[in-house]
């Protein structure tokens, strides 16, 4: 990228390669991708199901551990298995909030369990910090998941992540199970967090308004391969060069009905 | 218009688990003609209900009542069962989210299609076959004999909602209900869908109900579009006229969507008065 | 917001309806007795499980108290007395040394219990480490501990107790071992499928992003998740253990004579069995009482307990 010093660059993918299974049954879910991500700011990726968005991401957490090439995070290659204190400085947040809190979990336990895990004390001041930051009153955290609307939860996966006080989020489609009305108050939770904290983030998603309204910068993918890199402004103003990223935005911007001639009965 | 269907105070109440009814479904009221009808809502605002109750297709512990639920001739409220299942999926069919489970998983796609022809019509076994293969070339497949061989699980989304319309379409219905139909469709697919759908639709003259809880994709798809929320339909109006909306629900519902042509700095985050509960309909 | 008057502790009995009740829970203690006084009322709304529970209360009652209910000794012979049909004097009647077979299931009672619970507290902890541990980890460790599984369970249960009890000796302590070795494999089987729909989901990832290693996973997440139905499991074995325990009894390599343990009893009734029916009919209808007392439980349990109640 031109113009950017290193020490700006928060995050780094080089060639990228994830391959499913092995012989001749095996998937190459994402080839050759490479991209950075400037400290504070917020990247998306965006394609459709089967593109490999979310396999890069996983691979960026350590989740699918055989990967090719360079994952860089503030220009040091991060080890695979993931170290402890890597998971201190990125979290992730999942699609599904019905999937990704364990059910038997009270909140409380679950915003407990990273401080455990890591040592870091007062722990029921930082709890209550973090629902405070996403918008939930201290009482949530002795609710259970079931007890939780799906926009509830998805904050409380968000507090999840910000109790470790993390420098990168991964951000999984984190509003695509989620009503318009209640996507619009997560959007607007992320944004402004990212912009008090100093977060950089890397956003997956399918669809178009959400990674535009979020992202400064976006990379298209198709078949695991990233097509093109844009800034949200040319989404905004139809500039594009690739064919696929044309079809994209042109059926994401809505339907044009081919009003058929009547026919006979 | 000719009025196909007609629904007036439409109730539909579940028993609650600490006791007494959960009313989902608090006075529902439309008409509908040959157009494609949009009902849209979030989760839990009842337009599913809607299209399942219009179908009876809803679990029997539901309590149902209404004014007038007729379509056409035919009383639906009071309609026999045996009379109900041969309105559903003959006289009015049903498009549902994801094919891969409202087909049977055990059966090809050859079967169940020349299934749902005979049916609904008097034709041996080779007529089905090719009026199968004839259906599925009208929803602009491009092979298929080789879809026919597949099974359910083998279909992409999008072949496995064609497949859906095809066998839809046999029986010539008079309404379609689509629940949902593209929502788990990707972008540059759901067009095709829609397409299809719609030519479909027009050929044989039907209605369309459409459900869905995507407002910008009605106004374009849909002629009319009802609003529901919390059970009622808040709002009545013809689907070019969507941005001028009146209920401060379905404004609120537009408001909250990133725009696709600018950047804006807040997302407006609907705020819900307890009025539209309870407040004068339209 | 509506305002409850709710505190830490329950101070009275009007209260804690409320407490248990309150919509929203102020205090990890309020939060956990909450959910369980949910469990409890959906358990308490199934009849036939409480009809089991109610047996299961009455059988620990009558092991508790068997000195006191029992009209006499359980080894208390009378030669003049002996098989007597069932009477005022004698309710189940007496066996071939005169002695009261009521009495006998009575005392019996805290030997099947005793056996029983043994076994389950043995079995179910092993079986879901092993099933647990499995099914996370999988790779060799997975393919070694199904082998092993395998093996066990290509023998009954009781050939397998059998095979134990012949090597270990003859006794109730052993027979309560051979019966743990027998019944945990099918238990690991559970727990490690239970393990294998949950290790890919998000909150399992979400865990190892807070850092969690593979033991806090197993011990923490992944258990919890496989409880409830290793607890209706073992309950629903609990018939299946009773009867392998009455079998080594009723094959002489459980309980030894004269102990009044319900198989050993019933193994003696049984040469009587054509004349003297109620020698072996008694101890007989005591086990199978239990087993559907434990039955019953267990279907309510598997209702009260579904994860997706919460």
């Amino acid at each position: 990228m031109t113009g950017a010093r290193s020490g700006d660059i928060a995050l780094e993918l080089r060639n990228l390669d994830v391959t499913f299974g092995d012989g001749d049954s095996s998937v190459r879910a994402v080839a050759d991708v490479s991209l950075q991500v400037r400290r504070g700011t917020s990247f998306g990726l965006i394609g459709e199901s089967g593109s490999g968005k979310s396999t890069v991401l996983r691979a960026i957490a350590g989740l699918n551990g055989n990967y090719g090439g360079t994952i860089l995070l503030d220009g040091a290659e991060i080890p695979m298995p993931r170290p402890k204190s890597f998971f201190s400085r990125v979290q992730m947040v999942f699609q599904d909030p019905y999937g990704s809190l364990h059910p038997r979990k009270m909140v409380r336990a679950v915003l407990m369990e990273p401080l455990q895990i890591h040592g870091i004390g007062d722990r029921d001041r930082r709890i209550a910090e973090a629902l405070q930051a996403v918008g939930l009153t201290p009482d949530f955290a002795y609710r259970y998941p079931h007890q939780l609307s799906g926009g509830q939860r998805q904050r409380v996966a968000i507090a999840r992540c910000l109790v470790l006080e993390p420098e990168l989020l991964l951000l999984d489609e984190p509003t695509s199970a989620l009503d318009v009305s209640v996507q619009a108050g997560v959007l607007n939770l992320l944004d402004a967090l990212r912009r008090e904290r100093g977060l950089t983030y890397v956003m997956v998603s399918h669809d178009l308004r959400v990674v535009a309204h979020m992202c400064d910068r976006i990379a298209v993918m198709t078949e695991g391969r990233m097509v093109e890199e844009l800034d949200a402004d040319a989404i905004y103003e139809d500039r594009c060069e690739d064919p696929y990223t044309r079809a994209l935005l042109h059926s994401s911007k809505g339907y044009q009905r081919k009003d058929t001639p009547d026919a006979a009965e | 218009m000719a009025e196909r269907l007609s629904v007036k105070n439409l109730r539909v109440s579940y028993p609650a688990p600490a006791g007494g009814w959960n009313e989902v479904l608090r006075g529902v009221s439309f008409d509908l003609g040959r157009e494609r009808l949009a009902i849209v809502g979030e989760s839990g605002s009842g337009k599913s209900t809607t299209g399942r109750a219009i179908m009876r297709l809803l679990p029997d512990q539901a309590r149902v009542s209404s004014d007038r639920m007729s379509f056409g001739d035919v009383d639906l409220m009071k309609a026999s069962e045996r009379r109900m299942r041969s309105i559903r999926g003959g006289r009015i069919a049903m498009v549902l989210q994801d094919a891969r489970y409202s087909l049977n998983p055990l059966h090809r796609v050859r079967r169940q299609i020349a299934e749902a022809c005979r049916l609904h019509a008097r034709m041996s076994r080779a007529e089905a076959h090719d009026r199968a293969l004839d259906l599925l070339e009208q929803v602009r497949i491009r092979n298929p004999r080789r879809v026919m061989d597949l099974y359910p699980h083998e279909l992409s989304g999008g072949m496995g909602q064609r497949v859906m319309i095809a066998m839809m379409l046999a029986a010539e219905p008079e309404l379609v209900i689509a629940d949902e139909p593209t929502s788990a469709l990707d972008v540059t697919v759901r067009g095709q869908i829609l397409d299809i759908l719609n030519e479909r639709v027009e050929a044989q003259g039907a209605a369309l109900i459409f459900i869905s809880h995507d407002l910008p994709l009605v106004a374009d798809f849909c002629d009319r579009v009802l609003v529901m929320y919390a059970g009622r339909v808040v709002e009545e109006i013809a689907a070019r006229d969507l941005e001028h909306a009146r209920h401060p629900y379905t404004r609120a519902l537009l408001g909250s969507l990133p725009p696709t042509d600018r950047r804006v700095d807040k997302l407006v985050v609907p705020e819900r008065d307890p009025a539209w509960l309870d407040g004068p309909l339209p | 917001m509506t305002e409850h008057p709710i505190t830490d502790a329950p101070p009275t009995r009007e209260s804690l309806r409320d407490w248990l009740n309150a919509p929203v829970a102020k205090s990890p203690g309020q939060a956990r007795a909450q959910s369980i006084w949910r469990a409890a009322k959906r358990l308490g709304g199934n009849y036939a499980a409480m009809a089991g529970l109610f047996i299961l209360i009455v059988l620990v009652g009558a092991a508790a108290f068997a000195p006191w209910l029992a009209p006499y000794g359980p080894f208390e012979q009378d030669l003049n007395r002996r098989l007597l049909p069932p009477s005022a004097d004698h309710w189940f009647g007496t066996d071939q040394l005169g002695r009261d077979i009521y009495s006998r299931v009575l005392h019996g009672a805290s030997i099947t219990l005793r056996i029983a619970l043994l076994a389950a507290a043995i079995a179910g902890p092993i079986g879901l480490l092993v099933g647990a541990t499995a099914g996370y980890l999988g790779g060799w460790v997975d393919t070694v501990a199904m082998r092993v599984v395998d093996v066990f369970l290509a023998f009954p249960a009781l050939i397998l107790a059998l095979a134990f009890v012949a090597a270990l000796g003859a006794g109730i302590n052993n027979a309560v071992i051979a019966i743990a070795l027998a019944s945990w494999p099918p238990i690991a089987r559970l727990a490690r499928a239970e393990t294998l729909s949950v290790r890919k989901s998000d909150y399992i990832a979400a865990a190892r992003l807070t850092g969690a290693g593979p033991l806090r996973i197993i011990v923490r997440h992944i258990m919890p998740i496989c409880i409830p139905s290793v607890v209706i499991r073992v309950t629903l074995n609990m018939a299946g253990i009773i009867l392998t325990a009455a079998g080594l009894g009723f094959l002489g390599l459980g309980a030894q004579p004269p102990m009044p343990e319900w198989g050993a009893m019933l193994a003696t009734g049984r040469e009587f069995m054509l004349t003297h029916w109620w020698l072996a009919t008694m101890p007989g209808i005591a086990i199978l009482t239990v087993s559907l007392a434990f039955n019953l439980l267990g279907d309510g349990l598997r209702d009260a307990l579904d994860p997706r109640h919460g």
